[in-house]
């Protein structure tokens, strides 16, 4: 039988797609700004009590080569990040319970973009954050290295999209119950960031821990920021925390596409 | 416009495997007004779901605007707009922030959308609304945002799952008035679900009944009526007459029915055009010496041709 065809939208463009979800998500800041000033003044409260801490403990010695603040704050990025990221379901689980979720799996964007955008909307605010403790620091004698740090943003990015579309994921698997993906994403989340040397030096614990963070990517993600918010740019661990983030990104992409498609909401 | 071969879904609900849909054929052609009736759980939502490329088929296929729904899911997409059963709008959002979102992803300019959300704000009453974050809208409000959210591409093709629901009748017209113009300014061709028989009686032109994921009746609400149940004629009598009134009466039509009635014995028979009829076999039953206490004929209703069709009625499933 001729069936005939209306006229279709537009055509648009993975990244067009990725920026409308993107901004559709940061609207809900824009239109409330205040809910963002808890999570700026997080990293800072880590910051602050953390780093004296660090300092009495090493005495400020070889342990973190050099300053610890230097040490401990791309470590704090880290830790932001992943808080950040992996909460990019919570709203989710929201909008898959309203309905809202379905109406938008309704339309022609990409099944990426749904994951990325959300994912960059939960980096945007990480940014002003890294900004905010940055200059914090500076007066305490951390030294800003620009560049580095702007490279170490975009490993962190394509990293924190990865744990998004995991967290994505695991929304939608944990439609039914909301505490299943609290539960499931705080046993996961806490692990990996202690695993991965980001809070206290692993170099002092005991060898097992070393051994099973060598499986973390988040591993390898801390040490590249590490090497380069100490500015430099020659060090192999940079490449190792690149590849780590990629594949990351990869895996988080493809399992979250394939829960997007399987889903019976 | 769409056309589908034993399209069929089931779902596992741990251990127990629910069909939900068991094998539609449909043709829906341009410009058509579909309306799919049945009580809940018949089926429909997961019909539309396959139809618009949400859920994949188990079984079967589907073909919709001119593109199959599983080998090109996305291309779907650009061609339809649905409104689906649940709240489609983000309680997060403002009214007038996700109309303009949904024009954006549709592929929209920014100026296109904001003309075409202007309207539907216009249209379906929620002008004074744009600015209200969407978790405090009333119940029909947001099912009037829902509505425009689907709308605001203008697609070729509809699908909307229980539209009205929710809605007062003031508003229940004005979403029709606006379906039924923009219907006439582009041809659109519209799928919807209903639990209202009136609605679908009244405006659809073509009814689908779906009953335990299968389509039981699929016609004009007019052929449906008149093939399925037809008009009945109901008369009164009293008790010492009834049996002299059962076979006169009876013979006036087909499918005598009987009742008790406070003043007496209701008859009720089933005749063609039953008002027209009436006065004659009311003249007839009293030249036959009859006293006819109270007469009525009634049309059929939707209600009667599914009734008629499974043994059950619409209304009782209704909540
Ligand atoms: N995601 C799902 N998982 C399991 N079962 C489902 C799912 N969706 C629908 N069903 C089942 O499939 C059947 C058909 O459901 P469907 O939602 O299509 O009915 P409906 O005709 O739209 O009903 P209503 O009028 O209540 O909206 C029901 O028995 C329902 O329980
Ligand atoms: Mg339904």
């Amino acid at each position: 039988m001729a069936v005939l065809a209306p006229p279709a939208s537009v055509r648009t463009s993975v990244l067009t797609d990725i920026g409308h979800v993107w901004w559709r998500e940061t609207l809900t800041i824009v239109r409330d700004p205040f809910s963002l000033i808890f999570s700026l003044l997080q990293p800072l409260v880590f910051l602050g009590l953390f780093g004296p801490l660090l300092a009495g403990l090493a005495g400020d010695g070889a342990l973190f080569g050099g300053s610890s603040l230097q040490w401990f704050l791309p470590g704090v990025v880290v830790m932001i990040t992943m808080f950040g990221t992996s909460m990019t379901g919570a709203n989710l689980q929201f909008e898959i319970m309203t309905g809202a979720f379905e109406r938008i799996l309704a339309t022609p964007l990409s099944r990426a973009s749904l994951m990325i955008g959300r994912a960059l909307k939960e980096l945007t605010p990480l940014v002003v954050q890294a900004a905010i403790i940055t200059l914090v620091a500076i007066p305490f004698g951390f030294v800003l290295h620009p560049l580095h740090v702007v490279v170490g943003l975009l490993i962190l990015g394509v990293f924190g999209v990865g744990v998004g579309a995991l967290s994505y994921a695991l929304a939608i698997a944990a439609r039914k119950s909301e505490w299943i993906f609290w539960a499931v994403q705080q046993a996961l989340l806490f692990p990996l960031l202690i695993l991965s040397g980001m809070m206290l030096p692993l170099e002092t614990g005991p060898g097992w821990m070393q051994v099973v963070s060598r499986f973390n990517p988040l591993t390898y993600v801390v040490d590249a920021e590490r090497v380069l918010f100490a500015g430099s740019f020659d060090d192999v661990r940079i490449l190792w925390g690149l590849v780590a983030a990629l594949v990351t990104a990869a895996i988080g992409l493809w399992v979250g596409i394939r829960s997007i498609r399987r889903a019976t909401m | 416009m769409i056309h589908t071969e034993s399209l069929a879904r089931t779902f596992r609900v741990g251990k127990e495997t629910v069909e939900a849909v068991r094998g539609i054929d449909l043709d829906v052609a341009e410009g058509e007004l579909v309306a799919f009736l049945g009580p809940n759980g018949a089926g429909k939502s997961t019909t539309l779901r396959m139809l618009t490329s949400l859920l994949p088929p188990t079984s079967g296929s589907a073909t919709v605007a001119g593109v199959d729904v599983v080998a090109n899911p996305a291309e779907v997409r650009r061609r339809i707009g649905y409104i689906g059963q649940k709240d489609g709008a983000g309680h997060n959002y403002r009214v007038r922030d996700e109309l303009l979102m949904q024009g954006r992803f549709y592929g929209m300019s920014r100026a296109e959308a904001a003309e075409s959300g202007e309207e539907l704000l216009r249209t379906l009453d929620l002008e004074a609304l744009r600015m209200r974050k969407v978790s405090s809208l009333s119940g029909g409000q947001k099912r009037r945002l829902d509505i425009a959210l689907g709308l605001i591409h203008a697609p070729g093709l509809l699908f909307l799952d229980e539209p009205s629901t929710g809605m007062d009748p003031q508003n229940r017209a004005n979403l029709w008035d606006h379906i039924m113009r923009i219907r006439e300014q582009r041809g659109t061709t519209i799928v919807l679900t209903t639990h209202y028989l009136d609605e679908a009686d009244a405006m659809a032109e073509r009814v689908v009944i779906i009953d335990h994921g299968r389509i039981i009746a699929d016609d004009t609400a007019e052929t449906l009526k008149a093939k399925q149940a037809g008009d009945r004629l109901t008369v009164v009598v009293r008790p010492d007459q009834a049996a002299a009134a059962r076979a006169l009466f009876g013979a006036e039509g087909s499918d005598l029915e009987e009742r008790p009635d406070d003043d007496g014995v209701a008859l009720s028979v089933r005749v063609d055009a039953a008002s027209h009829a009436m006065p004659g076999v009311l003249a007839r039953l009293r030249d036959a010496g009859l006293d006819v206490v109270a007469a009525a004929a009634r049309r059929p209703t939707l209600d009667d041709v599914f009734l008629n069709l499974t043994g059950r009625s619409l209304r009782e499933g209704e909540s």
